[in-house]
């Protein structure tokens, strides 16, 4: 075993190459794959936002389906109201109709009655000239107003 | 000992020729060639083609099948460091990176059999031995080379001053200037012997792990003087003992590449 020049030879070569490593080979790819990290992480990052882009996105869908929601049925309840409120407008002619109806019948009725009693009142007349003809009959003699029961027959 | 050449040699030699580096005179001192050219050699071709690699890194779209390989081994270096290191951690996974891959490619040459390595290098080469992690000189350098960039690293963090008290003051605190200086030799010898400790444990189990498995390989190898059933039987063992080195290579690998990692952070620590 001879320690020596064999031994300086080779540290020589180590470090011709240590530097061709560090200075030439390393670099390079030290960079590389330095920048391509840095790629995937930016990559990620991204990912991250467009993932919080799409809750908040999914949130304004939410809100706005909602809001949808809550306009149609609003409009669903007016609608029903005024259903309602036309319903019962055409129930109010038709008893207002009813009513004037009833009271011309009233009218009518009112009417015929008082000529019935116009006519009766007629014939209550001629009732009373009649019976007081009888009752007149009876009291007077016929004998005494026999000219006069002779005028009768004679009209009758 | 199935090539011809060997056919005269005893088991002893054989196993000395396989454990042999081809040395050659440089600069004055004696050098294993053999460890330089296969660690140099990988080295090149490894991290020249991850530069290319580096050259064709697309920084957005969808990466390519290298670039995917490429990034796999980074982060799994980056990732190692990250979680004992926080701050800028740029240069120490430069570290952690190269001795990772650098060790990675050279303990892998076990892969390889030692006897077609033998045989291959034969016709220009007296000895080669393959993996250059089993020679100590390599695993020393690379330990010494870490230890050297702590000691950067500690005086860049805490400045000279800093690291001189770390390494004379501490652990034993002196009440007062007198009881400082009696303290301050026990201090050194103390920090002295934990700094040289972490090169010397980290060069001797990458050394020792690679080392003995080269032994167990080449042993094995010396079935095959034992006719037909040895080259049978040995091949059955080589394979059992080069399919546990799966598990080994990366293994040692990773230890000094995590120790390294651990040592420059921990100079980013005061005491």
């Amino acid at each position: 075993m001879n320690i020596g020049m064999t031994l300086l030879l080779q540290a020589i070569g180590f470090f011709l190459f240590l530097f061709v490593v560090h200075k030439f080979v390393l670099p390079p790819l030290a960079n590389a794959v330095e920048g391509r990290r840095r790629q995937i992480a930016d990559g990620l990052a991204e990912a991250e936002k467009g993932k919080a882009s799409l809750v908040t996105a999914q949130k304004d869908a939410d809100k706005l389906i909602a809001e949808a929601k809550a306009k149609a049925a609003e409009i669903v309840a007016l609608a029903e109201k005024q259903r309602n409120a036309a319903i019962e407008a055409a129930k109010g002619d038709a008893k207002a109709a009813g009513e004037r109806e009833k009271q011309i019948a009233a009218e009518e009725i009112a009417q015929l009655s008082v000529k019935a009693k116009e006519e009766l009142r007629d014939r209550v007349a001629d009732l009373a000239v009649a019976g007081a003809q009888r009752i007149l009959q009876r009291e007077i003699n016929p004998q005494v107003h026999s000219d006069l029961l002779a005028q009768l027959k004679a009209e009758l | 000992m199935s090539d011809a050449s060997s056919a005269a040699q005893t088991p002893s030699q054989y196993i000395e020729h396989h454990l042999t580096n081809l040395q050659t005179s440089f600069a004055g001192s004696q050098v294993n060639i053999d460890t330089v050219i296969m660690g140099w050699g990988l080295g090149i071709i490894v991290f020249g083609l991850l530069w290319l690699l580096a050259l064709r890194v697309k920084s957005d779209g969808v990466p390519g099948k290298g670039q995917a390989f490429f990034e796999l081994l980074y982060e799994f270096v980056d990732n190692q460091v990250k979680d004992m290191f926080t701050g800028n951690r740029r240069w120490i996974v430069a570290v952690a990176f190269t001795t990772f891959v650098w060790i990675l490619i050279m303990n892998s040459m076990k892969f390889l059999p030692v006897d077609v390595v033998a045989v291959a290098t034969h016709p220009f080469a007296d000895a080669w031995k393959p993996v250059a992690t089993a020679d100590l000189n390599t695993t020393l350098a690379m330990s010494l080379s870490v230890i050297l960039l702590v000691i950067i690293e500690s005086i860049k963090v805490k400045g000279i001053g800093g690291y001189l008290h770390e390494l004379t003051m501490t652990p034993f605190h002196g009440p007062n200037i007198v009881a400082k200086i009696i303290l301050l030799p026990f201090n050194f010898v103390f920090q002295f012997i934990e700094l040289a400790s972490k090169p010397l444990s980290l060069a001797l189990r990458l050394f020792g792990n690679m080392y003995a498995g080269e032994i167990i390989f080449v042993l094995i190898s010396l079935f095959a003087a034992a006719g037909f059933g040895g080259v049978f039987f040995g091949g059955l063992l080589y394979a059992g003992w080069a399919i546990f080195h799966i598990l080994v290579v990366p293994l040692q690998a990773f230890i000094f590449m995590m120790l390294a990692a651990v040592y420059i952070a921990m100079a980013h620590e005061a005491h």
